[in-house]
C-alpha cells in the first residue's frame, strides 16, 4: 500500500494539496451561501419557508458528496468499495419518505379528532351502518 | 498490497481485497455505516415529530446569542463559527493524511495537533452554548421558547435538540482523544516503524463522519 501512496503523493503532491484547499472553499462558499439565504427569508420573507427549505436539503447534500467523495477519498476507491458503502444508505429514501409522511398523517388525525370538531368525515360510515 | 490496477483484473477471485483496502479501513467504513444508521434513526425521529406538531419554535428566535455580545440578535452567526471550526479542522486532518503518504513525520505531528486543537474549539463552542441555553432556562425536559404560533411548546424541541448535538458532541470528543492517541504514535515513531501512517487515514475517516454528521445536524436545527 505505502508504495503506490508515496509514489503517487510524490507526483501529485501540489495537486492534491490544491484540491483538498478547493474542497474547502467549497464547503465554505456552500455553508455562506445557506446563511445568507436565512438572513434573506429573515429580512424579506424572499425566498418563501417551502423553497428555502428545499434548497438547504439539496445545498446539504451537495455538502455530504464533497466531505465523502474529497476528504474521505471515496471518490477515488474502486466500484466494489463505493457500492458497499453507498447502497445501504438507499435505505435511508424509503426510511424518511415513510416517517416524515407517518408523522404528518398524525397530525392531521389529532387535528381532526380533536374534541368539538365537526365530525362530518367521521360520520359517514356510522350512517351505513344503521340502514341495516 | 498489489495495486497494480487493470481494467481485467479479477476482484472476486481472491488473494487481495476485492474493495482494494485493507481490512481495518474497510471495518471502519463500515462502523461509520452503522453510525450513519444511529444518527440517521434519531434525526428522522427528530423529523417525524416535528412533522406531526402542529407548530415548533422559530430556531433563528432561540439560538441567536453569540458570547460576548449580550442580548444583540444574531441568529446563525455562532453557529455558522462552529460549522467553519469543523470543517477547517477536517482540512487539516486531510493534510495530515496526505502528509502521512508523503512519510512526512513532522507534518503528520503538526496537522494533527491542528486537528485537535480544531475540535477541542469546537467542543468549547458546544459547551458555550449549552450554558447559555441552560441558564436561559433550557434543558431535557424543560423548554422556555414558544411555538412560532405563539402557543406553548413541549419538551420535544429541547429534548431533540440536547439528545441529538449531546451525542454528536460525543464522536467529537471520542475523535479528539483517538487524534491524540494517534499524534502520541507519531511523536513515539510507531507509525515510522510500520512502514505507513494508515492509522491516520482510519481515524482520519472518522474525523470526517463526525463533520458530516455536523452538516445534517446544522441544517436540521438550525437551518429548517
Amino acid at each position: 500500500m505505502e508504495h503506490t501512496h508515496t509514489a503517487e503523493g510524490h507526483a501529485h503532491h501540489d495537486s492534491s494539496t490544491k484540491k483538498i484547499w478547493k474542497t474547502f472553499w467549497i464547503l465554505l462558499a456552500v455553508t455562506m451561501v445557506e446563511v445568507g439565504l436565512a438572513f434573506l427569508h429573515l429580512e424579506t420573507g424572499f425566498p418563501s419557508r417551502v423553497l428555502l427549505n428545499g434548497v438547504f436539503v439539496i445545498l446539504t447534500v451537495v455538502k455530504a458528496f464533497y466531505i465523502v467523495s474529497e476528504f474521505m477519498h471515496l471518490g477515488s476507491e474502486i466500484k466494489n468499495l463505493i457500492y458497499t458503502v453507498l447502497l445501504p444508505l438507499l435505505l435511508f429514501i424509503w426510511f424518511i419518505i415513510a416517517f416524515l409522511y407517518e408523522g404528518n398523517s398524525w397530525k392531521n388525525l389529532n387535528r381532526d379528532l380533536k374534541p368539538g370538531t365537526p365530525i362530518e368525515a367521521v360520520k359517514a360510515p356510522a350512517e351505513g351502518h344503521g340502514h341495516h | 498490497m498489489d495495486t497494480a490496477v487493470t481494467a481485467k483484473k479479477k476482484w472476486w477471485d481472491g488473494g487481495y481485497s476485492p474493495f482494494n483496502v485493507s481490512y481495518g479501513k474497510l471495518m471502519m467504513w463500515y462502523f461509520l455505516i452503522s453510525d450513519a444508521f444511529t444518527f440517521g434513526a434519531l434525526l428522522i425521529s427528530y423529523g417525524t415529530i416535528r412533522f406531526s406538531s402542529t407548530s415548533w419554535p422559530d430556531p433563528n428566535e432561540v439560538f441567536r446569542s453569540f458570547p460576548g455580545m449580550g442580548h444583540a440578535n444574531l441568529p446563525l452567526v455562532f453557529v455558522s463559527l462552529m460549522t467553519f471550526i469543523l470543517i477547517m479542522s477536517s482540512v487539516t486532518m486531510v493534510l495530515a493524511v496526505h502528509a502521512g503518504h508523503m512519510r512526512d513525520k513532522k507534518a503528520v505531528a503538526k496537522w494533527l495537533t491542528w486537528t485537535i486543537i480544531g475540535g477541542a474549539c469546537f467542543l468549547a463552542c458546544q459547551a458555550w452554548e449549552w450554558t447559555h441555553l441552560y441558564h436561559e432556562g433550557a434543558w431535557w425536559g424543560r423548554n422556555p421558547f414558544h411555538n412560532v404560533d405563539g402557543t406553548l411548546a413541549s419538551t420535544n424541541f429541547t429534548n431533540f435538540f440536547f439528545t441529538i448535538t449531546g451525542f454528536h458532541g460525543l464522536h467529537v470528543t471520542s475523535g479528539v482523544v483517538l487524534n491524540i492517541v494517534i499524534l502520541a504514535n507519531v511523536l513515539k515513531g510507531t507509525y515510522e516503524e510500520r512502514g505507513h501512517y494508515e492509522m491516520v487515514e482510519k481515524v482520519g475517516l472518522y474525523w470526517h463522519f463526525v463533520d458530516l454528521v455536523w452538516v445534517f445536524v446544522f441544517t436540521c436545527f438550525y437551518l429548517l
